[in-house]
């Protein structure tokens, strides 16, 4: 899933204050499972936007309006009418959902409302972690499922550097080396030989945006 | 036992404080109210088990969000007694009460 925080109720208030009717818009997929900007925190966000701006004496009309998901037209289109009254919309999508209701509303400015963190997935409640740079090529076959694209703080492909540390990386001692995890794995599983191997120079260029992806019907 | 508490302090009945969410609060400061109290069980005598501790956790999340908002976060607290301890209901509707006196009232009021 996609992970990401909400921004400062200071900074939106930023952004907000010139216009005069402002629709929130949760999303209630990702954003709703990290506790970003799901129905429940579009309404939190809305009521607290209505106090902040009252009390600072702006004229300022907003409203709330969530959809199941912000990167699918499917699921936007009634977004679109309800946008109309509005003369901003701040998503509390990620980076693809604004940039997704910034497509469809072409003359509504569109906000972001959340900071985008990364692909990731939930360690324990209310904790995420990041596991996946979406590089484009995956090698997790090559290290056992554990990705030192992601988890690497210099991205090395061929086994750890010289700050691995007692299993811990050089940056920081709770941040687990992630070569260590690699080898550690590779072992239990006696696939060690693996890493042996000579690879080629990883194509980087395969993750590098603008990207897409398409299939054609027989793809399906 | 009889004893009375402030004819201004509303119940509003929730099966557990756990219940009790940020938009509620946030909803009940945008819609006029001077003050609100959180009262849940005791601590440990959670009859869902730590409703009454995620209640806590949540008026101090919801205390940093008014002051954002520019309401003091002395408006809202929470409360842990059991239903049997009327004389400690009395004592928080009434320390509230006078602690939103001394506050004045919401400034939204004025606005709405």
């Amino acid at each position: 899933m996609i992970v990401a925080e909400a921004k400062s109720l200071g900074k939106i208030k930023e952004m907000l204050a010139s216009h005069k009717r402002v629709l929130v818009s949760g999303c209630n997929t990702c954003m709703a499972v990290c506790f970003a900007g799901g129905e429940k925190e579009a309404a939190v966000l809305a009521a607290s936007l209505r106090m902040a701006f009252k009390i600072d004496g702006v004229d300022i009309e907003i409203k709330e309006m969530s959809v199941q998901r912000q990167c699918e037209k499917e699921f936007t289109e009634p977004l679109k009418g309800g946008a109309a009254d509005f003369d901003a919309v701040l998503s509390l999508g990620c980076g693809a959902g604004v940039n997704a209701l910034a497509d469809m509303l072409t003359d509504t400015i569109v906000y972001p409302g959340v900071d985008t963190k990364f692909i990731g997935i939930t360690e324990s409640e209310g904790v995420w972690a990041s596991r996946c740079s979406a590089c484009g090529e995956c090698i997790l076959d090559q290290t056992a499922g554990i990705c030192p694209i992601n988890r690497c703080a210099k991205n090395i492909l061929h086994g750890p550097c010289g700050g691995s540390q007692g299993g811990s990386c050089e940056i920081s001692r709770d941040i687990p080396c992630v070569w260590q995890l690699i080898i550690d794995r590779m072992k239990r599983l006696g696939i060690m030989d693996k890493l042996g191997g000579i690879r080629p120079l990883k194509d980087w260029s395969a993750g590098l945006n603008p990207s897409k992806v398409t299939k054609d019907e027989r793809d399906k | 036992m009889r004893t009375q508490y402030p004819t201004n302090l509303k119940v509003l009945k929730v099966p557990c404080s756990g219940r009790v969410d940020m938009v509620h609060i946030l909803s009940a400061f945008e819609e006029g109210a001077d003050g609100v109290v959180v009262a849940g069980c005791l601590e440990g005598e959670c009859h869902y088990k730590d409703g009454n501790i995620k209640a806590k956790e949540r008026v101090v999340k919801i205390k940093r969000r008014l002051v954002e908002i520019g309401l003091e976060a002395e408006r809202l607290e929470m409360y842990n007694l059991s239903a049997t301890m009327a004389a400690s209901f009395v004592e928080m509707a009434s320390e509230m009460t006078e602690r939103v006196k001394g506050l004045g009232p919401n400034p939204l009021k004025d606005r709405v």
